[in-house]
């Protein structure tokens, strides 16, 4: 993963040693625009990735389907429908076309943003919309610990190593090991059954009530964030025992730089450019884990949904779940890619 | 956590695995492994748990279809007929615990082999092909990384309903790219390397190269990311189990058994206990089985003073200090800028301490320029460190006096140390563009250290940095003030690091080879500069070099060193007319600056003894062409021979009354 980063930021940094060139972008538009060439360049490569993505997996869940037995409109009926209803309901649901023209509909559909209706009724966006909050507050809180306790306690333990040092990597041993749900379910046991601290389950939204919104938030944030805690902990300690030990900490100090400024300022920075780079793929993680976490403390988030989707082959839910969890890693990559080229100097294009 | 992430823990062994693997051979990987009781425990675990897998489910062929056991005696806590309780149906926990490991390693199995089928041959290929197989493979893993894996699984598991093997290859699509770019990364350096070359032209078919040759060299880095793919993929497995999607109830596996378990939060807690520690035991194990293999590939190749270095930031600092008595004076303090005496410093490894400056005595007066002069190795840096109070890792001052502008700097705490460095003692490294933080701009650096050692506001520190440039001598210092350090050439970047060095108006600047990694017709360009800010500003400056020519172009006086001693101290024009230690003339001798067209240019034969390894006696006589039996009885103190002269070397009346070079250095060993 560092690994993959590297290979398009090597790119990057290889158009960065050619400044003589200009981008294609760039001779179009000519130098008046304001936009850095980098982050334009970027951000189109993310999203044709991005088009490219939602295209081959749509494409190939349909092709999936048609492959198995048994259909929506059976799904639906159940088994004692008369053929003739059956019929009916297949043609009413689009479902005797061939199958490029089934996903030729859907797609055509879906580029107006419009991602039909669930097998069960309701619409497949207006769902989606209304749940996704939840995520993304979940993955947004995970990641926030994530970096705050990550790089606390990653940069604490490379400046006074020995014993929490040892801790900070025993930590992050443990973080790895015990499974997010696990953690949650230990969790609800402790502050929500024997404390009563916090609501075991369930969801109130921000706009209802910001108190109890945020306690509903606490312990499937806490649990979820644990793993990504743990690595970027990690990941932080390596990154800061590296720089404290580089010749330009040597000579900041050297010619009087203050451990503050030394500490906060040059090694900080440095750092952080590994840092995002885990944080990015935490948060593809994070993305994932939601689908266990809002399971164990019944949150009606996109997750959860999900997951009823895929019990209940809502084929429609499913394929508007996939094309939002796509966009949303896309635009992560997106903003990891951009920190990462705005945080390192080397790989950017002046 | 890590579930949608299959390739989340690889980050941190991604970067050594290219190098790594070269170094790695996999008949001694294997030996290596086994000296660690670590990595045996995690092996032998893993055969446990793979006997259990395959043994359980056949002694007790009931446990996966009971429904129900004994329900009076349900959630009961462990006893001596249940081991591990019984769960909410009256069902043993501990059998179903030994039964569910099969399902949950088949699916941890399943992944892994499809990663290693696909990844594997695909990293191998793209290393060793390159090209356009090369460029597509790493599309393909750009691909996967933006793939929400988990939501593609329970796509999958929509249209297959409880097919645990499809959840888990289709993870495992997802996951082989990110094991492709790592193999690929450490093919690489393999495939340059020349014995498969040699291979290759031998008439050995590209398969057989790539099987033979470089497969085992990377079979360390493979171990490691096949150990932390099994971890994740146990997660997803597990993580499926809990939701119910890939196991069909009553069949046990170690998720659904969590999940069971959280259902009976409140009555019976215990239940999450066993299968949660099975998962996370197993997690962790495999996670130290791939730590031992990665440190076993490393093994021998990992610098071993690194641990060492890394030192508490702040403490170090104090504890360097500590060992400075300051009974020992002398009166020279009074008039010099800078006075060492009798300076002794040491490395501490475990109980063993290694010396490596030994009575180092030496003085630079206000606005006077010092070459401290000597090969590599023999203590140079480590003063001007001493003096800085930076010694790196374990360095100690253990005796001595170091005297500043009338103050003794042992007697100093980190916080007025700071007020030294910078503000009266500046340094130049050799290293100009790594000494600048990469992530800064020029003039952001600069403008930092004016506002440490001045208060002024933002702009007015802006405005000095840029004059500071000018002062350097750069054509244009607002743009040279945008630059970031990697787009400065290496004589730019040590003159921006000279100008840093200048921002607090040093009375003394060490510069420590400020021209040794720079290009011939840069180095004057610099000493010219340091030579006149040094006039300008009536600075003193102590030149750490081992170019006799810049001594001789910008230094009043001159200070050689030889294995941590000061052997020789004198005008730089007397020493340069009569070198009176035998180590100074044949440096002198040594030296481009001296030969003539004609001769052929002297060698010193030998090396400097390492630190720890000193003779007894003169530190010199063994590569000494006047040593006596004298030299090696005893420790030759440094003698004061003329006004303002001093060497260490008891021959020195024999050198002074003879012609330089008449009596040559032995050429023994050449």
């Amino acid at each position: 993963m560092n690994d993959s980063s590297v290979s398009t930021r090597r790119r990057a940094a290889m158009a960065a040693s050619d400044p003589d060139r200009p981008s294609g972008l760039q001779r179009t538009f000519g130098n008046a625009m304001l936009l850095p060439g980098w982050l334009v360049r970027l951000t189109l490569r993310r999203l044709i990735t991005a088009v490219a993505l939602l295209f081959v997996v749509t494409a190939l869940t349909f092709v999936l389907v048609s492959l198995t037995p048994g259909d929506a409109a059976r799904e639906i009926l159940g088994l004692n429908a008369s053929p003739s209803e059956y019929d009916r309901f297949r043609h009413q649901l689009g479902l005797d076309l061939p199958i490029y023209e089934q996903y030729w509909n859907w797609l055509s559909r879906a580029l107006t943003g419009d991602l039909g209706k669930s097998l069960y009724g309701p619409d497949v966006a207006a769902s989606i919309a209304e749940r996704l909050p939840v995520t993304i507050w979940l993955v947004f809180g995970a990641l926030l610990v994530s970096l705050i306790l990550g790089v606390s306690l990653g940069s604490l333990s490379a400046i006074r190593r020995g014993i929490l040092g040892r801790v900070v990597d025993a930590f992050a041993l443990a973080g790895f090991a015990f499974p997010a749900f696990w953690l949650g379910v230990l969790l609800i046991m402790l502050f929500a059954v024997k404390l009563r601290w916090f609501p075991a389950t369930g969801y109130v939204p921000l706009a209802q009530s910001p108190g109890e919104w945020f306690l509903s938030l606490v312990l499937p944030v806490a649990a979820l964030s644990v793993g990504g805690v743990a690595a970027v902990a990690k990941q932080s300690r390596e990154a800061m025992l590296d720089v404290l030990d580089s010749e330009y900490v040597r000579m900041a100090r050297a010619n009087g730089t203050s451990a503050s400024s030394v500490f906060f300022r040059h090694a900080l920075k440095s750092t952080s450019i590994r840092v995002v780079t885990v944080l990015g793929v935490q948060a593809i993680g994070l993305l994932g884990g939601t689908v266990v976490i809002e399971s164990v403390f019944a949150l009606p988030g996109a997750g959860s949904l999900a997951v009823t989707a895929s019990i209940r082959h809502d084929l429609p839910m499913v394929l508007g779940i996939v094309v939002y969890f796509t966009m949303i890693v896309v635009l992560i990559n997106l903003v990891i890619d951009l920190s990462y080229t705005w945080l390192n100097p080397k790989v950017r294009v002046r | 956590m890590s579930m949608a992430s299959p390739v989340s823990d690889v980050a941190d062994v991604a970067d050594p695995g290219g190098e790594t693997s070269v170094s790695a051979q996999s008949p001694r990987l294997l030996r290596r492994l086994l000296r660690r009781p670590v990595a045996v425990g995690c092996v032998t675990f893993l055969a446990l748990l793979a006997g259990i897998a395959i043994v359980a489910p056949i002694m007790l062929p009931n446990v996966s279809s009971e429904q129900a056991g004994d329900l009076l005696t349900a959630r009961q806590l462990p006893t001596g007929g249940h081991w591990l309780g019984t769960d909410t149906l009256g069902r043993d926990v501990f059998a179903r615990l030994m039964v569910g490991t099969r399902i949950t390693l088949v699916g941890v199995v399943e992944a892994l082999a499809v990663v290693l089928a696909i990844g594997l041959p695909l990293g191998l290929a793209a290393g060793y092909f390159g090209g356009r197989l090369d460029r597509f493979v790493s599309w393909l893993a750009d691909l996967a990384f933006s793939m929400p894996a988990i939501v593609i699984v329970l796509v999958v598991l929509s249209v297959f309903p409880q097919n645990m093997t499809a959840a888990m290859i289709t993870f495992a699509l997802i996951a082989a790219p990110g094991l492709t770019r790592i193999v690929r990364s450490a093919t690489l350096p393999v495939r340059e390397e020349l014995y498969i070359a040699a291979a290759e032209v031998s008439g050995l078919s590209r398969p057989y190269i790539v099987a033979r040759h470089i497969l085992p060299r990377i079979s360390g880095v493979v171990i490691v990311q096949a150990s932390l793919l099994a971890g994740v993929a146990l997660l997803v497995q597990t993580g499926l189990g809990f939701l119910s999607l890939v196991v069909p109830a009553p069949a046990p596996s170690w998720g659904g058994m969590i999940a069971d378990g959280a259902k009976a939060i409140v009555l019976q807690p215990w239940l999450i206990w066993p299968p949660g520690l099975a998962v996370a035991l197993t997690i962790l194990v495999l996670g130290l089985l791939g730590d031992a293999v990665r440190d076993a590939t490393t093994e021998g190749w990992a610098p071993p003073v690194r641990s060492g270095r890394r030192r508490p930031l702040v403490t170090s600092v104090e504890s360097d200090r500590r060992g400075l008595s300051p009974e020992c004076g002398s009166g020279r303090s009074q008039t010099a800028l800078l006075s060492i005496e009798g300076l002794h410093v040491g490395f501490t490894s475990g109980a063993s301490t290694r010396r490596v400056l030994e009575d180092v005595t030496l003085s630079i007066n206000e606005g006077e320029a010092v070459g401290l002069v000597g090969e590599s190795g023999c203590g140079k840096t480590t003063v001007a460190m001493a003096v800085l109070g930076l010694l790196t890792g374990s360095g100690q001052i253990e005796g001595g006096r170091i005297q500043f502008d009338g103050r003794d700097l042992g007697d100093l705490v980190e916080r007025e140390l700071r007020e030294v460095r910078g503000r009266q003692i500046g340094l130049v490294s050799q290293e100009p563009i790594v000494g600048l933080t990469p992530v800064f701009r020029v003039g952001w650096l600069l403008a930092e250290a004016v506002r440490t050692h001045h208060d002024v506001s933002r702009r007015e520190a802006r405005a000095r940095a840029v004059e500071l440039l000018r002062q350097v001598h750069f054509a244009d210092p607002e743009a040279a003030a945008r630059r970031y350090p990697h787009e400065l050439s290496g004589g730019m970047a040590q003159r921006v690091a000279i100008a840093r060095a200048l921002a607090g108006e040093p009375k003394l600047l060490i510069a420590d080879e400020p021209t040794t990694a720079l290009d011939v017709t840069v180095q004057a360009e610099i000493l010219d500069l340091l030579r006149e800010l040094q006039v300008k500003r009536n600075m003193a400056l102590l030149l750490i070099t081992h170019d006799w020519g810049v001594v001789a172009d910008i230094c009043d006086r001159a200070i050689v060193m030889y294995a941590g001693q000061i052997v020789e101290q004198a005008e730089v024009r007397s020493i340069l007319q009569r070198p009176l230690h035998p180590y100074t003339e044949a440096l002198l001798s040594a030296s481009p600056n001296h030969a003539s067209a004609t001769e052929c240019l002297s060698v010193i034969p030998g090396d400097v003894p390492r630190p720890g390894l000193w003779p007894t006696g003169c530190h010199f006589h063994p590569r000494c062409g006047y040593a006596t039996s004298l030299c090696r009885a005893k420790a030759i103190p440094l003698e004061l021979v003329k006004f303002d002269r001093q060497t260490r070397c008891i021959h020195h009346d024999k050198m002074a009354g003879s012609a330089p070079g008449t009596v040559t250095i032995s050429k023994n060993g050449l």
